[in-house]
């Protein structure tokens, strides 16, 4: 298990390369996080970011604090919180106090493409191992086509999607254990 | 006393904002019309600067607010009370998680909850990916297919798909730059 420093020092890394929001920070916590560290498995991982989504909050956040508390208690989730919000407020006073026009820069805008189309790349590939992991039978694929919809196309809140689809889980397998895991 | 209302403002904002660092911008644009802290249009240049920079939009957002607010200090003060709500009610909630993690109700529910969640995480990124990689103005404007396609980003993004699922060990960090760099040189 990490010291608190190292739970710090991780999650300002992950802040640091976290552009456009905590969707684009899951390929990086899953490297960090599950792949080399082994503080928590992809499962926590995947349902830390639908509770992340339906309690209020930052979502990179409440994920920072979770796992934090996972590792080292209430401590370490002080820890891993603030190294996660640490570059953004460093980053953005900066920007504040002395590059009123940052986001005008024309490097800056290339620069910024540039990341995006990566982003969306290495989130692709994070969709694809999550729906592999979990689109299991019918029900399954009806529900990630759903909330995919419902979001991208009808501009549903994300909680409903989640609510909903946690319930139909619930009616549909009643409590009866998991199969094939 | 400015902090003190600095931390009132944000704490609230921290409690009430459900569903990630956007859902914080309604909550702030109220601030902004009923205190003189900052202003409507600086907050609509924030999300341009929030788009640029890393880090959460959310708390992005807070620290530009509270440095416009009272400086520094300000920025501090209120990032950390927007954080505040959510770091407690993670506590509970994992608290609550641990317990049951191993019920089979519980399990049922994450059985729904799980492809959701990938649905959800593709649906945000839905608008990202068609404005990164297409162009709907020009092909509303023109109706060509042609001027739909951003041919040089589609390229980029193929090239970086298939780096990403071909070289499993290379940390998505290097991807960024590499993508940042990439889009310097080719003027995306």
């Amino acid at each position: 298990m990490p010291n608190y420093l190292n739970l710090f020092l991780t999650f300002a890394r992950i802040g640091a390369f976290t552009f456009g929001g905590g969707y684009a920070m899951l390929p990086i916590l899953q490297r960090e996080v599950v792949d080399k560290n082994s503080w928590c498995t992809e499962d926590e991982l995947t349902d830390m970011y639908a509770i992340g989504q339906c309690t209020p909050g930052v979502i990179a956040v409440n994920v920072a604090t979770y796992i934090g508390n996972k590792c080292r208690g209430p401590l370490g989730a002080v820890c891993s919180t603030l190294g996660v919000i640490t570059p953004s407020v460093c980053i953005i006073i900066v920007i504040a106090a002395l590059l009123s026009n940052f986001a005008e820069y024309a490097a800056v805008q290339h620069a910024f493409s540039g990341i995006r189309i990566v982003v969306c790349a290495l989130v692709t590939k994070t969709i694809w191992t999550m729906v592999r992991k979990n689109v299991r039978d019918a029900a399954t694929a009806v529900f990630f086509l759903l909330s995919f919809c419902s979001v991208a196309l009808l501009g549903i809140s994300p909680v409903a999607a989640v609510l909903v689809c946690g319930l139909a889980g619930a009616l549909l397998r009643g409590g009866k254990t998991e199969g094939g895991k | 006393m400015i902090f003190v209302q600095l931390f009132y403002e944000f704490f609230k904002t921290g409690l009430l904002a459900v569903g990630g660092g956007l859902a914080t911008l309604p909550f702030l644009k109220e601030i902004a019309l009923r205190r003189a802290w900052f202003s409507v249009s600086q907050l609509t240049d924030m999300i341009a600067v929030s788009e640029s920079t890393p880090g959460p939009i959310g708390i992005n957002m807070s620290t530009y607010a509270g440095f416009h607010a009272a400086g520094i200090p300000g920025a501090v003060v209120s990032t950390l009370s927007l954080v505040l709500p959510s770091y407690f009610i993670i506590l509970i909630v994992s608290r609550f998680l641990e317990k049951f993690r191993d019920s089979a109700l519980v399990g049922s529910i994450f059985y729904g909850i799980r492809p959701a969640t990938a649905g959800l995480i593709a649906g945000a990124m839905y608008e990202v990916f068609v404005l990164s990689l297409f162009d709907p103005q020009a092909f509303a404007a023109t109706g060509s297919v042609l001027d739909l396609i951003r041919m040089v980003p589609i390229i980029v993004y193929l090239a970086a798909l298939a780096a990403v699922f071909k070289l499993p060990r290379v940390h998505p960090i290097v991807f960024i730059i590499c993508g940042a760099v990439l889009g310097i040189a080719l003027g995306l």
